[in-house]
């Protein structure tokens, strides 16, 4: 009871210190992902610039073009191209130690449209070392069919959250993140496919359209802290646990090193993820129809994912300045790659033809590769 | 019964909003504006570059069942 009066007057009224906005900049990215027969690139660029003292607005304009030839495309349709445009909107307000944060993100593309809008609530306390942000969001995507104009089904969602960052030490920062997102509607791909058994089939086997429930609620807690080392370093550890109603839980892992080297930073990271599958998922169902949902996604399989990223940044405009660059007083170039590589415990391959049962499972390898130059100003 | 708990009720919140203010002023920040060098230099942003950050999120929401704990709202993604 204490704990919540102290907590809601301090929400109500505030201290005495004033927070911050977000820095000036401008971000331009270029981003590649290579692997498993899919490839996907495209730009995305960022502009954030404040507005007076207590207003900063930020927008984002994101690409995908998609190239898939990927495993389920090879094994039960046919590969495509395509693109996707995202946008984005956003604005904080700041007053006092509050910060008021609206944003609002559109995605089209040839079969589906997104969205979505989020609002959230921040507050510096204690002195600063403690700020608690409360959170919501709308989703209100519209799923279509490219073969099926008449095809159209709708994909609701309302994400809830909560987060702490606190200072703990000098040397150590720390946060908690608590999300809930529940999804209502569409939740399927249109386009894959189960697999049954089928003994009247050559290969032992045919296809039919997956079916999934059309509600689904997740809650995912992450944890992260970051410690500055003894000498200009800095260590970070993430935890994420996660559970949903399709009895998937997951637990992801990662350990970072960052470690500057005169105008340069490179940075380290290893992380591994570990799932298990959704219940109405299977590699092979007995028969067609077996189980009211059916699901052959890779994705919602069990699988394990480990991720090592390497990432080098250079500033070449520091924050001393040079006159010669004008209004910007920082900039720099950062290239980054991140090596993924996931193995799949339940979902074969089917590329190698073998005998029913007998198939190899698939295991995908993919470079995430992302260049951008940081403006700020 | 039901009676003494309401008085106690009556009698206990003042108290207990007067200890959760003086709880409040009591609490000092242990970490001293003086004393944040550290926590401000950028090595030690815990989120120093939105647009990769957002990126790399989407490509592993994409690549896996789990998402969200990470702090920012999101959401389509037209990941399905």
């Amino acid at each position: 009871m204490r704990r919540a009066l102290v907590a809601m007057l301090v929400l109500a009224f505030g201290a005495a210190h004033a927070g911050v906005l977000p820095d000036d900049r401008a971000d331009v990215l270029y981003h590649l992902y290579d692997g498993g027969g899919v490839e996907i690139d495209g730009p995305s660029v960022l502009v954030r610039k404040k507005v007076g003292k207590s207003v900063s607005v930020v927008g984002n304009y994101y690409v995908d073009m998609v190239s898939s030839a990927s495993i389920d495309v090879i094994t039960t349709a046919s590969p495509y191209t395509e693109e996707r445009t995202q946008w984005s909107l956003g604005m904080d307000y700041l007053r006092g130690n509050t910060t008021m944060r609206v944003n609002y993100t559109e995605s089209v593309e040839s079969d589906f449209d997104a969205k979505s809008y989020s609002l959230s609530v921040s507050q510096d306390m204690f002195g600063d070392l403690t700020t608690l942000t409360l959170s919501y969001g709308l989703g209100d995507d519209l799923v279509r069919k490219s073969d099926d104009a008449t095809f159209e089904r709708p994909l609701d969602r309302q994400i809830y959250g909560v987060g702490l960052t606190q200072i703990l030490t000098k040397n150590l920062i720390s946060s908690l993140n608590v999300e809930t997102v529940t999804e209502e509607g569409f939740l399927n791909n249109p386009y894959r496919v189960v697999r049954y058994a089928d003994p009247l089939s050559a290969l032992g086997y045919s296809f039919e359209p997956e079916l999934y429930p059309n509600t689904r609620t997740t809650t995912a807690i992450g944890l992260r802290a970051r410690y500055f080392l003894p000498y200009r370093a800095a260590i970070e550890g993430e935890f994420r646990w996660f559970t949903d109603t399709w009895d998937i839980e997951a637990v992801t892992a990662a350990v970072s090193y960052i470690h500057p080297w005169g105008d340069w930073t490179f940075t380290g990271k290893l992380r591994w993820h570990d799932q298990t599958a959704a219940h109405f998922y299977r590699d092979i169902f007995a028969r067609s129809e077996e189980t009211n949902f059916r699901g052959r996604d890779k994705e919602l399989s069990p699988l394990t994912s480990y991720t090592l990223k390497m990432q080098a940044a250079y500033e070449f405009i520091s924050d001393d300045g040079d006159p010669a660059w004008g209004f910007i007083k920082r900039a720099k170039v950062t290239a980054s790659l991140n090596m993924l590589s996931v193995d799949y415990h339940d979902f074969s391959d089917l590329t190698a033809l073998a005998p029913v049962g007998l198939e190899p499972l698939y295991q995908l390898d993919a470079d995430v590769f992302q260049l951008y130059v940081s403006l700020f100003y | 019964m039901e009676k003494t708990t309401k008085s106690l009720a009556r009698l206990l919140l003042p108290l207990l909003v007067v200890a959760g203010l003086s709880g409040c002023s009591s609490i000092e920040p242990w970490v001293k504006p003086y004393e944040r060098d550290k926590l401000a230099d950028p090595i030690m942003a815990l989120d120093g570059d939105p647009v990769s950050v957002a990126y790399i999120q989407h490509v592993f929401e994409a690549r896996e069942a789990a998402k969200g704990g990470e702090g920012a709202v999101g959401g389509g993604c037209g990941c399905n």
